[in-house]
């Protein structure tokens, strides 16, 4: 028997839901009777078409936040409608910034554990998540015991966005209540570093730099080898921590997850927290001047050699194509 | 000024990591260390309380009475350590550790708790925020940069397309991620006077807290199976001799991205 009721927590960007929120949207369909998308922001209506395209019935819609962050608003405006005697079986939240805010502060004020880390769910009377440990060597398999609504923090790309023909959802206003001190957090200014290229999480080939690039002026070469296969540059975290680039190009645990048709690791060990976020590329391609570099051993052709060799001279070769 | 600063310690990330068979619990039974990540928020916390009758006070939840992070974290510089180890503590998920967490943390009555924005050995990140709902308190996730005036912290706030500035009033509760500040080594002389520092060691009862709350039975949840991922076939292993660009190349080829 399927599940009754599942209710997403949908991130909304300026290009409508955000594809982890098709993602969850696609699978709370495949595993749930009802599917309702809880959303914020100043014109949530507006992209209502979209989410029920995905599988949402009902947009539970908590309006313009403002410049507070959306933790404590959207979890205030889920425990309302669940007090209210609203409530799903369980809520799938995306692991993002605002996501990991919202599961924590709804499972203390719900007093409901969480399930986070989550890549994979299946329907069976019950819901159980798949997780991935050590590296994504082992495989674990959870579940709930007590009392719902069940919370599970769902990573990117762990199902795919299908869309499904659904109308357009019914929305449904979902003020948040008033929250007090725990709703003091301001945003007084918003900076948005530059872009260009394709996205790190929607590009097809993903050339990465590591430590082992040796300074920050050498990541240039990682930036023109992505340009030449016109896919995206990331990074590990050593490299963000060191300054070298920004963190929207960070791969790994606390970063990115990407799964490109090819992944180009140079200079990169290939630390358990790095491999999680790259693991699932359909092709890897390691270089790294240590023959035991973890990074080899997820690597279909692995070069042992030294990065300031290899790519210029695969610079070189592919611009006199 | 009153910082918290919560530290885990946990096993060392360098030895093989192990599920417990029966429990599924991770296997905590050897020496633990300081994680890394908290390395960060104790730098952090020092910088930030370095005035006169300022304070970085450690809270850490650990099982056997373990106190070797703790050493490390009051070598670098905390003046003192709250450790809160019973054995039914035991298979704790996040939410139970934040109840614990924030009970001892009420006791220190901080103007700011850092937390790092997720340990190693868990990784849940949802603590912060669990630890912030418990008390009260306004939180701020993800900072790369904290600055207290008066009594407003400023954060630079890491987001998905760069950062944001983020302010709230004290008391609150401040994750960091790494690599916003050089942890400093612990001094010879900060060693030694690690030694004598002050640790509190409390149990479930003394802050307030009842068994079933906490522990395994507490987390309401359970792993049911745990198995080895089939290891990604071993590639083609090439050692550069001039020849490293050409093949991958070729590689490129036989994958139509050329
Ligand atoms: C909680 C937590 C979360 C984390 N999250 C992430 C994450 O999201 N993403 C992430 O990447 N990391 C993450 N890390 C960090 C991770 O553990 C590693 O420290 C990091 O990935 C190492 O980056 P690196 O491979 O660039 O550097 P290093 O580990 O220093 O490796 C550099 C590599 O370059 C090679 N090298 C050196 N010189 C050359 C040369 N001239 N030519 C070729 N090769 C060379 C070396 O052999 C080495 O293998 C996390 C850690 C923790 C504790
Ligand atoms: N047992 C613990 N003792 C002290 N602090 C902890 C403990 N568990 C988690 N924390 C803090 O909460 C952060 C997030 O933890 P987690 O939710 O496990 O990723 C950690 O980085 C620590 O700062």
């Amino acid at each position: 028997m399927p599940v009754d009721t599942v209710w997403v927590v949908a991130e909304i960007t300026e290009s409508g839901p955000s594809s982890i929120t098709q993602e969850l949207l696609s699978k709370a369909r495949s595993i749930a009777t009802n599917v309702a998308a809880i959303a914020w922001g100043p014109d949530t209506a507006s992209h209502a078409a979209a989410l029920g395209e995905y599988g949402a019935t009902k947009v539970y819609d908590v309006g313009a936040v403002g410049e507070t962050l959306p933790g404590v608003p959207v979890a205030g405006a889920i425990a309302a409608l669940i007090e209210g005697g609203d409530t799903p079986d369980a809520l799938l939240v995306p692991a993002s910034y605002d996501g990991r805010d919202v599961a924590g502060r709804l499972s203390a004020k719900l007093d409901r554990p969480v399930l986070t880390n989550v890549v994979g769910l299946s329907e069976n009377g019950g819901l159980s998540s798949e997780h991935t440990l050590f590296g994504g060597t082992v495989a674990a398999t959870a579940h709930f015991t007590g009392e719902g609504p069940q919370i599970f923090v769902v990573r990117a790309k762990s199902f795919t966005a299908e869309p499904g023909g659904g109308g357009a959802a019914e929305v449904v206003s979902a003020p948040a209540p008033a929250a007090g001190a725990t709703g003091t957090a301001k945003v007084t200014a918003r900076h948005v570093e530059e872009r260009t290229g394709p996205k790190l999480d929607e590009a097809a080939v993903i050339v990465s730099g590591g430590r082992g690039l040796g300074s920050a002026d050498k990541y240039e070469m990682i930036e023109e080898l992505a340009r030449l296969l016109h896919g995206a540059a990331g990074a590990s975290r050593a490299i963000v921590d060191a300054g070298w680039v920004p963190y929207a190009r960070q791969v790994g645990q606390t970063g990115k997850t990407v799964k490109p048709n090819l992944y180009v690791a140079c200079g990169i060990s290939g630390a358990t927290q790095h491999l999680v976020g790259m693991k699932g590329s359909k092709n890897i391609v390691a270089i790294n001047k240590d023959q035991d570099a973890p990074i080899f051993s997820v690597a279909d052709l692995g070069i042992v050699g030294n990065v300031h060799d290899v790519l210029p001279a695969l610079i070189e070769a592919l611009k006199n194509r | 000024m009153n910082v918290v600063v919560c530290v885990k310690q946990i096993p060392d990330p360098a030895a093989p990591s192990a599920l417990d068979p029966t429990t599924h619990n991770l296997d905590r039974t050897g020496k633990l260390i300081l994680d890394d990540s908290d390395a960060y928020g104790v730098e952090m916390g020092l910088q930030l309380a370095s005035g006169e009758g300022d304070e970085v006070i450690l809270v850490s939840m650990a099982p056997g009475g373990e106190t070797s992070g703790l050493r490390t974290a009051l070598a670098m510089g905390a003046a003192r350590a709250i450790l809160i180890s019973d054995d039914s503590l035991a298979g704790s998920d996040a939410l139970g550790t934040a109840k614990v967490l924030a009970a001892a943390i009420k006791r220190a009555e901080p103007d700011l708790v850092l937390t790092a924005t997720e340990s190693t050995d868990g990784y849940t990140g949802t603590i912060p925020a669990q630890i912030a709902e418990l008390l009260g308190l306004p939180s701020i996730t993800f900072a790369k940069k904290i600055a207290i005036d008066g009594s407003t912290v400023r954060v630079e706030r890491q987001t998905e397309a760069g950062y944001d500035e983020v302010e709230s009033p004290l008391p609150a509760v401040v994750s960091v991620t790494a690599g916003v500040v050089e942890p400093r080594y612990p001094s010879f002389k900060g060693i030694m006077a690690a030694k004598s520092k002050p640790v509190d060691v409390v149990t479930v009862a003394d802050i307030g807290l009842e068994a079933g709350q906490v522990g395994a039975t507490g987390a309401r949840q359970e792993i049911t199976d745990v198995s080895k991922v089939e290891a990604r076939a071993g590639g083609e292993i090439v050692v550069d001799d001039g020849n490293g660009a050409a093949r991958i190349v070729t590689f490129l080829e036989e994958l139509k991205v050329i």
